[in-house]
């Protein structure tokens, strides 16, 4: 399966702060700069850093450096790519499996195949 | 006849997990594969045949093949052998390809890995795809296998419905 228990606990324990969702939001339709982040919030610099660093742990946002600035950018679309990706992949091997299936119950005909 | 499939995706390792139960021996499954004329008969949708140009199954050797679009566009796509244990296991690099068969560059690859097990009533077989990336995975998309496969979709239900 996608994630176990504990995985879950700590996705779900890092969504649960409305400003954390609030950088998860802002941050999928393209990389902030955590300056650019802390602006938005009543709280300082350092605790929406802190707010970043748990939402990096679960893998819902990466960080990257460019110069002097440090940049957010939300994981969710890549995310959702890839199971999008995966789902067709499944759905191709449904097919697959059900002609083998079928190409079993056909009785072998006289082609001898080489 | 029975069959029973069940999928799992790993979206951490990027991993498709295929496990499908027939009630046919080891060896008719591994024929599946192993015969040339039988795996183009199931390994792309109805409307994507396959038609496999070269196959040599042992290590270190190449199976290519290309799918037929309905408009007649030829999609290669090759295997690099990786070993072969015959009739119950085998591993593949799958590849796209160009019209000589050769890899094409910068295109995404999956490994897979193929065991068949024998069971009380028939044969047990796992598949596991597992692609290197995210962009390899969106590649893919990309490539338009989408549109190949809900045609394929479409089939299967024609098949069941018929069933």
């Amino acid at each position: 399966m996608m994630l176990d228990d504990a995985q879950i606990d700590r996705l779900f324990h890092a969504l649960a702060d409305a400003t954390r969702r609030d950088i998860v939001r802002r941050t999928v339709e393209g990389e902030l700069s955590v300056t650019a982040l802390a602006e938005g919030y009543p709280i300082s610099f350092a605790a929406v850093q802190k707010h970043v660093a748990v939402l990096e742990r679960v893998g819902l946002v990466t960080k990257s450096r460019h110069g002097r600035e440090l940049r957010v950018r939300s994981e969710l679309q890549s995310v959702e790519r890839a199971r999008h990706a995966l789902d067709e992949l499944a759905e191709a091997w449904q097919g697959r499996v059900q002609r083998m299936s079928d190409l079993l119950d056909t009785p072998t005909d006289t082609t001898t195949g080489e | 006849m029975t069959m029973q499939l069940d999928i799992d995706k790993d979206l951490d390792a990027l991993t498709l997990i295929v496990v499908a139960t027939f009630d046919h021996p080891v060896e008719e499954v591994w024929d599946l594969y192993a015969d040339p004329r039988k795996l183009e008969r199931w390994w792309g949708p109805p409307t994507y045949p396959a038609t496999v140009v070269e196959h040599d199954l042992t290590a270190g050797g190449t199976v290519h093949y290309y799918m037929t679009s309905p408009e007649g566009e030829q999609h290669h796509g090759r295997w690099d052998v990786l070993d072969v244990d015959a009739p119950t296991s085998f591993s593949i690099l799958d590849k796209f390809a160009d019209a000589d068969g050769n890899p094409a560059d910068g295109m995404p690859e999956a490994t897979m890995r193929l065991s068949i097990a024998g069971t009380s009533g028939g044969a047990q077989m796992t598949a596991v795809t597992t692609y290197a990336s995210r962009e390899a995975l969106e590649q893919v998309l990309a490539m338009g296998m989408e549109e190949g496969l809900r045609t394929s979709m479409a089939q299967m239900d024609g098949v069941l419905a018929g069933a």
